[in-house]
């Protein structure tokens, strides 16, 4: 894996908002100096406990009020996804109050990494588990928790559980590992919750959000491990520091996951906002990087957010990975991944592929998805392999709108989500598809 | 998983207008996917307010799992809560 420890292009030092801040204006916690480049979340040696403390410092003693102003001026977001602002989720932990309901609130340290085109939560766990640890101890203490669990693969489990063990710390919060599921749904926040309960971990109906009932109708906090990492960053260093890498619209760094057809998966930390063609780049599969792989001979598009994710097209690379740069192709920076669409390839037939896994992945639970997703996968199928049926693309959206927001969980949405753009951005190829030719493939 | 993004598909907030005589939203009748077996009696006894899909599921135009309900369809509504024999329907 490679890792990225310079701002690839011009330095994205963001400037404060509206003069002097209220917080964030002195590193709160920490005596140490803060990192100053990219390489942030994995400025210290891969998993070694001594270059932990030596670069990070350690466990700040920070309050809960200052943590949560600290929080809100860094902009953290979560790194899972959805993006919800961090501050937010861990305030309506805290605050939040049921009657009758005793119990303090269950802290969760989500490592479920069900998308194939995504590896920076592995990668995070094994390089930076101090980090982690961190970032869930600090979450743990801000909402006065009264169990906390880490969510990861099984095989990353004897090495973690060494770090809990090795870490007094983390004996006294009773940190407990649980096994992540493999499947692409099980990630999602409600299914690790009944995971953690013992139940099929699918995604459940909550139209009350977990944060007030979660596990076992507790108060319940996921966060992807990666935002924990962030956040034991932002209690050391402060709000300020985290802010002057990134844009104003996605401030500080982030973990990328970047891939093509056949390669590796590519991790790289990045600030936020840098332009889609230099993490392309950074990650060696630019159109030069996609000429020596073989693969073709340059990026013809880029799925930005992995299988519910958007199509950017190849001409468009100069647009950042953040909300704003990201909007005009219905994307987001969501979980930071990146796979690159090689010239010579069927946009249509690699999105037809996705949408078959998609399908398959249903967790079976939701009527609009378990019958809807196989019948859109089907019909982009049919149009991959140029079925002369002009009726196609509207019948795949008159299923798509009878599916989406139809379910217990997102993937409904994601899935139509990325057929959408697929119909969108490779319109002119659904037209040589209709009439027999692909435009990409002979 | 992020924002929902329609395939043009109107996603009026709860708080759109009605038709007057209607009154503005009252609650939100909210449908458990995961509970829901398309036996259909809420859109009999919700003819206003639901069809059926293609599948047998109840579907409000416009909307996916929270659905607003006007203060003429409020009583219909709670019957077709307490009557929903999968129990995947709620009022809020």
């Amino acid at each position: 894996m490679t890792l990225l420890d310079r701002a690839p292009t011009s330095p994205f030092d963001a400037p404060v908002e509206g003069g002097t801040p209220r917080v964030g204006s002195e590193r709160p916690s920490s005596d140490l100096a803060a990192p100053t480049g990219v390489r942030r979340l994995l400025a210290a040696a891969p998993a070694d406990a001594g270059d932990h403390l030596a670069t990070f410092g350690p466990l700040p003693d920070i309050s809960p009020d200052r943590l949560l102003a600290e929080l809100e001026f860094a902009g953290l977001t979560g790194r899972g996804g959805a993006g919800f602002p961090v501050h937010r989720k861990l305030r309506s932990a805290r605050d939040a109050t049921r009657a009758g309901r005793s119990g303090r609130p269950v802290v969760v340290g989500n490592g479920s990494e069900g998308e194939p085109l995504s590896a920076k939560d592995r990668l995070l766990l094994r390089s930076a588990p101090d980090l982690v640890i961190d970032g869930l101890l600090l979450a743990a203490r801000a909402v006065d928790a009264g169990e906390v669990r880490l969510v990861a693969d099984a095989e990353l489990h004897p090495a973690l559980q060494a770090v809990l063990t090795r870490r007094a710390d983390a004996g006294r919060a009773r940190i407990q590992l649980v096994a992540a599921r493999g499947d692409f749904v099980g990630g999602e926040a409600s299914a690790v919750v009944a995971n953690l309960e013992g139940r099929r971990p699918v995604p459940r109906d909550h139209p009350v959000r977990l944060t007030i009932a979660g596990y076992r109708r507790r108060r319940t906090l996921v966060q992807n491990v990666e935002t924990l990492a962030h956040l034991a960053l932002v209690a050391r260093f402060g709000g300020a520091w985290f802010r002057s890498r990134g844009t104003a619209d996605d401030t500080g760094t982030r973990l990328v996951t970047v891939s093509a057809p056949g390669t590796p998966l590519t991790v790289l930390e990045i600030a936020g906002g840098t332009p889609l063609g230099a993490v392309l780049a950074a990650a060696g599969l630019d159109d030069a990087g996609v000429r020596a792989a073989g693969l073709g001979p340059g990026a013809r598009a880029v799925l930005v957010g992995g299988y519910h994710g958007s199509w950017v097209p190849g001409s468009a690379l100069d647009a950042p990975l953040d909300r704003a740069g990201l909007a005009p192709w219905g994307a987001t920076p969501g979980a930071g991944i990146l796979h690159v669409l090689p010239h010579g390839r069927c946009g249509l037939r690699t999105a037809a592929g996705i949408a078959g896994m998609l399908a398959a992945e249903t967790a079976g639970q939701c009527g609009p998805c378990v019958n809807g997703l196989p019948r859109i996968a089907g019909l982009l199928d049919r149009l991959a392999r140029r079925e002369r049926h002009p009726g196609l693309p509207a019948e795949i959206a008159r299923v798509s709108a009878l599916v989406d927001g139809r379910g217990a969980c997102h993937h409904p949405d994601g899935t139509v989500r990325l057929v959408a753009s697929t119909l969108r951005e490779f319109a002119s190829d659904v037209d040589a598809h209709l009439d027999g030719t692909c435009e990409a493939e002979r | 998983m992020s924002a929902r993004l329609g395939l043009g598909i109107p996603t009026a907030p709860a708080t759109q207008a009605r038709p007057a005589g209607a009154g503005a939203s009252a609650a939100t009748l909210h449908v458990d996917w995961t509970a829901c077996a398309a036996r259909g009696l809420c859109a009999e006894l919700l003819s206003n307010l639901l069809e059926l899909d293609e599948w047998g599921y109840p579907r409000a135009l416009g909307y996916g799992s929270d659905i607003p309900v006007g203060a003429a369809e409020l009583a219909d509504a709670r019957v077709a809560v307490a009557l929903c024999p999968r129990q995947a329907l709620s009022l809020r």
